[in-house]
C-alpha cells in the first residue's frame, strides 16, 4: 500500500513465497518501514486502539456466540448462564458490553482529532468518507448487540428505534415489517439482529482495509497539517509509530480494564437486567451512552419524519465535510476562529449527549433545539470562515515544526546519516 | 485555544449546573450504606450473605422466586461459604419437581446441590394471583436492576471511585421505607404505602419486622447481628447483591493483578519510547 515495497526476503524460501504471494513485502512496505510525519501526536495513536479495538470486539462476541441461545425465550438467561456457569464468562460478556463503549470513546477521539486538524481535506476526503462509513456501521451493529441480552431497554430500544422507519412516507411500514419480521419486536427480529449482528463486525473489517489503503496513498495528515516534503520530515514506522502506539494502546487498555473488572455496570442501564416484557414500558428509554447526542437531535424536533432526517442528516453532513469547510489551511491550530467554533462544536455534542438521557420536555427540549442548531450550524460557520478568517503563519515544513528553525537544520544531517531512505 | 475551551467549558458548566433545578424528582434518594463490598478491594462479608440468605429463605421465599441460582453457589468461592456438606443437607430439604420418568410420569424428588431454587408459585399468573395482582419479580439480579439517578457531577466521580451500589442501596431503602402515607394519599386496599418505591404505592406488604428471623448465636450466646428490621434489610440485601454478582470476587481480584501488569508494561514502553525517540528528538522537542 506504500508503493513500492523494499523489502528483501532473507532465505530461500522467503524469496519463493515472496515471488509468488508479495504480501510479507506489502506488510513490511505498510506497517515497518511507511514514512510517518515525525511529528504526530498521541491523538494519531487512535487509529490503532480502533483496530485493537474491532478484533477485541470480534474475539469476545464469537466466544459469546458459542454459549449464547438467540431465542425470545432463552435469550436472556443465556446471557445470565454465560454471566454465572460458564467459565470466566463474566469476564468475556464484560469485556464485549464494555468494549463497545470503549470503541466509541475510541471512535469520537478519532473523528474529532480529523476534524481539529483538517484529516478530511484534500487529498483523504475518500479516507474521511470511509471513515464515516466505519462509524455507520459502528452504530447499527452495537444497536443490534444491544438486543441481543433482550432486557427491557434492548427491548425497547428496538422498538422506538425500529419504528422511526415508519415516519418515512409510501415505504415506512414495509422497512419496519422487514425490521421487525412480523407485527412487533419479537423472536424474528431477534434472530435476524443476531445474524446481522454477526455479520457487520467482518463487513467493518473490510471497510477498515479500505480505510488504511486509502490512508497509505497520501500517508497520515499531522498537527502542522502541512504535506511532508523532504525525509526528514518522516519517521519509518518502525520502531517509532509502533512502540507510541504501544504504549497508548497499553494505557487504554487500562481505562478499558477499570471499567471491565471494576465497574462493569457503569456504562450500561439497570433496566437491561429485567428480562424483556412487552406488556411494561420502562420509565424512561434512553439509548446507550454512544447514541445520545443522536437521540437529543431526533427528539429536538417535533415533526417526527423531520426529527427522523435530522438524526441521520446529523451524521450525513460529516460525509460531506470536506467540501462544506472551505479554507484551504488544514490544523486548527493555525485558524484562531476556527479553534473557538471547533470547541463549542465539541462541547456543544457533550451537551447534546447529556440532553439526550434527559426526559424531553420543558427547558431541555429548548436546550435540544439550541445545541441542534448550533450542531449544524457549525457547518455552515465551517464553509464561511474559509472566506474570512486569516490564518496565523504555517510552519516552513514538519522538521521545523518540531525541532525549530535551528534544530530541523541540524536534523537534516543527523537524520540523513542515521536513517536509511526509506520513503516509498 | 485554551483560552476559546475554557470559555465555552465555562458555558457548559453553567449550563448543567442550573439543570437540576427544574429535574427534581419526587422520590427520595435512598441513603448510601457502608458495604464491605465496595470499591476495587471490596469483598462480601461471608457471615452477613449467609444470614442474608436465611432472611430471603425464611420470609423473601415465601413470595419472590430466585430462578437463576443453585444450591451449589452457596458454597461457590466468594459466596456465603457454606460448606459443600451443608449445601446437600439443604438442599434435601426441599421437594423437587422432575420427570417424566419412563413410565412418563412427573414426580417429586428430595433436591440435589445442582438444582435451582424452587420457586414458590408454578407461574407469574399464579404468583401475581396471589398478591394481589402484582407478580413479585424475581430476585435473581434484582440488585443490579435497580437503581437511581445520580446526576451531574456525581456520575462522573463514580467512574473514578467504582461507586455502584445504587441498587442494593435502593432495596435496604426499599424494605425499610414503609410508613403512613401523608395526608391527603390514598391507599387501596391491600396496597401499602412505601417511601422509596417509585410511585410510593406498592403491593408487597412489610415483610421485616424486628426479630422475625433468629440469627446464629456467637460463643456469648447473643445473636451475631442485632434482630432489628434494618440489619435483616441490610443483609438480604448484601446476599442479593451476591447472587446477582456472584463473581464479582474473582473479578476484583483478577482486576488487580490484570491492572498491576498493565501499569508494569505501561512504565516500560514509556521508557523504551523515550530511548528510542531520543534519538531524533532535540532537547526542546517532544
Ligand atoms: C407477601 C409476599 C411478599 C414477600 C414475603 C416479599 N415480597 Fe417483595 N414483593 C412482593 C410483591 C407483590 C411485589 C411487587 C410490588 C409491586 O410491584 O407493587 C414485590 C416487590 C419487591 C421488590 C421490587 C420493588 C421494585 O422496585 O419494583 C423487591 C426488591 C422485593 N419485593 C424484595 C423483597 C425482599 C428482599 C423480601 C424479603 C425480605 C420480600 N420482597 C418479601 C411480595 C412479597
Ligand atoms: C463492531 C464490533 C462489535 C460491537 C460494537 C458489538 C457490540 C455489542 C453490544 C453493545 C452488545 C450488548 C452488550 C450487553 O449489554 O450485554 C453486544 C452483545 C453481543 N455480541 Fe457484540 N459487538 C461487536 C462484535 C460482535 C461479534 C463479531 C460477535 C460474534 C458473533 C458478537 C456477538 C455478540 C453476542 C453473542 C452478544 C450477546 C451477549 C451479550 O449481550 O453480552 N459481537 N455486542
Amino acid at each position: 500500500m506504500a508503493g513500492h515495497s523494499t523489502y528483501v526476503p532473507k532465505t530461500a524460501v522467503g524469496r519463493w513465497f515472496e515471488s509468488r504471494l508479495p504480501i510479507v513485502g506489502l506488510i513490511h512496505s505498510s506497517f515497518v518501514v511507511f514514512p510517518n510525519p515525525r511529528n504526530l501526536n498521541y491523538l494519531w495513536t487512535f487509529g490503532g486502539i480502533l483496530a485493537f479495538m474491532l478484533v477485541a470486539q470480534i474475539v469476545t462476541g464469537i466466544t459469546l456466540a458459542m454459549h449464547y441461545t438467540p431465542h425470545a425465550t432463552m435469550a436472556f438467561g443465556s446471557v445470565e448462564h454465560i454471566m454465572r456457569d460458564v467459565n470466566y464468562g463474566w469476564l468475556i460478556r464484560y469485556l464485549h458490553a464494555n468494549g463497545a463503549s470503549m470503541f466509541f470513546v475510541a471512535v469520537y477521539v478519532h473523528i474529532f482529532r480529523g476534524m481539529y486538524y483538517g484529516s478530511y481535506k484534500a487529498p483523504r476526503e475518500i479516507l474521511w468518507i470511509l471513515g464515516v462509513i466505519i462509524f455507520l456501521l459502528m452504530m447499527a451493529t452495537a444497536f443490534m448487540g444491544y438486543v441481543l441480552p433482550w432486557g427491557q431497554m434492548s427491548y425497547w430500544g428496538a422498538t422506538v428505534i425500529t419504528n422511526l422507519f415508519s415516519a418515512f412516507p409510501v415505504v415506512g411500514e414495509t422497512i419496519v415489517t422487514f425490521l421487525w419480521g412480523g407485527y412487533s419486536v419479537d423472536n424474528p427480529t431477534l434472530n435476524r439482529f443476531f445474524s446481522l449482528h454477526y455479520l457487520l463486525p467482518f463487513m467493518i473489517a473490510g471497510v477498515v482495509v479500505l480505510h488504511i489503503w486509502a490512508l497509505h496513498v497520501p500517508g497520515s495528515n499531522n498537527p502542522a497539517g502541512i504535506e511532508k516534503k523532504t525525509d526528514k520530515d518522516t519517521l519509518p514506522f518502525h520502531p517509532y509509530f509502533t512502540v507510541k502506539d504501544a504504549l497508548a494502546l497499553v494505557v487504554f487498555i487500562m481505562l478499558y480494564c477499570w471499567f471491565v473488572f471494576y465497574t462493569p455496570n457503569f456504562l450500561g442501564h439497570a433496566d437491561n437486567y429485567i428480562e424483556a416484557n412487552p406488556a411494561v414500558t420502562p420509565a424512561h428509554i434512553v439509548p446507550e451512552w454512544y447514541f445520545l447526542p443522536f437521540y437529543a437531535i431526533l427528539r429536538a424536533i417535533p415533526d417526527k419524519l423531520m426529527g427522523v432526517l435530522a438524526m441521520f442528516g446529523s451524521i450525513a453532513v460529516l460525509a460531506f465535510l470536506p467540501w462544506l469547510d472551505t479554507s484551504k489551511v488544514r490544523s486548527g491550530s493555525y485558524r484562531p476562529m476556527f479553534r473557538f467554533f471547533f470547541w463549542l462544536f465539541a462541547v456543544n455534542a457533550v451537551i447534546l449527549g447529556w440532553l439526550g438521557a434527559k426526559p424531553a420536555d420543558g427547558l431541555y427540549v429548548i436546550a435540544s433545539r439550541i445545541c441542534t442548531a448550533y450542531y449544524f450550524g457549525y457547518f455552515a460557520i465551517l464553509f464561511i470562515l474559509g472566506f474570512v478568517e486569516k490564518p496565523s503563519k504555517l510552519p516552513a515544513s514538519i522538521a521545523e515544526s518540531v525541532l525549530g528553525r535551528q534544530g530541523s537544520a541540524a536534523a537534516v544531517g543527523a537524520s540523513a546519516a542515521a536513517e536509511p531512505n526509506t520513503k516509498g | 485555544m485554551k483560552l476559546a475551551m475554557l470559555r465555552t467549558l465555562a458555558v457548559a458548566a453553567g449550563l448543567a449546573f442550573a439543570a437540576p433545578a427544574f429535574a427534581a424528582g419526587e422520590t427520595p434518594v435512598p441513603p448510601q450504606n457502608d458495604w464491605t463490598f465496595n470499591g476495587p478491594f471490596g469483598r462480601f462479608d461471608k457471615t452477613q450473605l449467609q444470614r442474608g440468605f436465611k432472611v430471603y429463605k425464611e420470609v423473601c421465599a415465601a413470595c419472590h422466586s430466585m430462578g437463576l441460582v443453585s444450591f451449589r453457589n452457596l458454597s461457590q468461592e466468594g459466596g456465603p461459604g457454606f460448606t459443600a456438606g451443608q449445601v446437600k443437607a439443604l438442599a434435601e430439604t426441599y421437594q423437587i419437581k422432575d420427570g417424566p420418568n419412563d413410565a412418563g410420569d412427573m414426580f417429586e424428588r428430595p433436591g440435589r446441590a445442582a438444582d435451582r431454587f424452587p420457586a414458590p408459585f408454578p407461574n407469574k399468573q399464579a404468583a401475581a394471583a396471589a398478591n394481589g395482582g402484582a407478580y413479585p419479580p424475581d430476585l435473581s439480579v434484582i440488585a443490579k436492576a435497580r437503581t437511581y439517578e445520580r446526576g451531574f457531577p456525581w456520575f462522573v466521580f463514580d467512574m473514578a471511585t467504582t461507586f455502584q451500589q445504587q441498587g442494593v442501596d435502593y432495596l435496604v431503602a426499599l424494605l425499610t421505607g414503609y410508613e403512613d402515607a401523608p395526608a391527603g394519599v390514598e391507599v387501596p386496599a391491600g396496597k401499602y404505602y412505601n417511601k422509596y418505591f417509585p410511585g410510593h404505592i406498592i403491593s408487597m406488604p412489610n415483610p421485616l419486622s424486628d426479630g422475625a428471623v433468629e440469627y446464629p448465636k456467637t460463643a456469648d450466646g447473643r445473636p451475631q447481628a442485632p434482630e432489628t428490621a434494618r440489619q435483616y434489610a441490610k443483609d438480604v440485601a448484601a446476599f442479593l447483591m451476591w447472587a446477582a454478582e456472584p463473581h464479582m470476587e474473582a473479578r476484583k481480584a483478577l482486576g488487580f493483578k490484570v491492572l498491576s501488569f498493565l501499569l508494569l508494561f505501561a512504565g516500560l514502553l514509556y521508557f523504551t519510547k523515550k530511548k528510542i525517540w531520543s534519538r531524533v528528538e532535540s532537547a526542546a522537542a517532544h
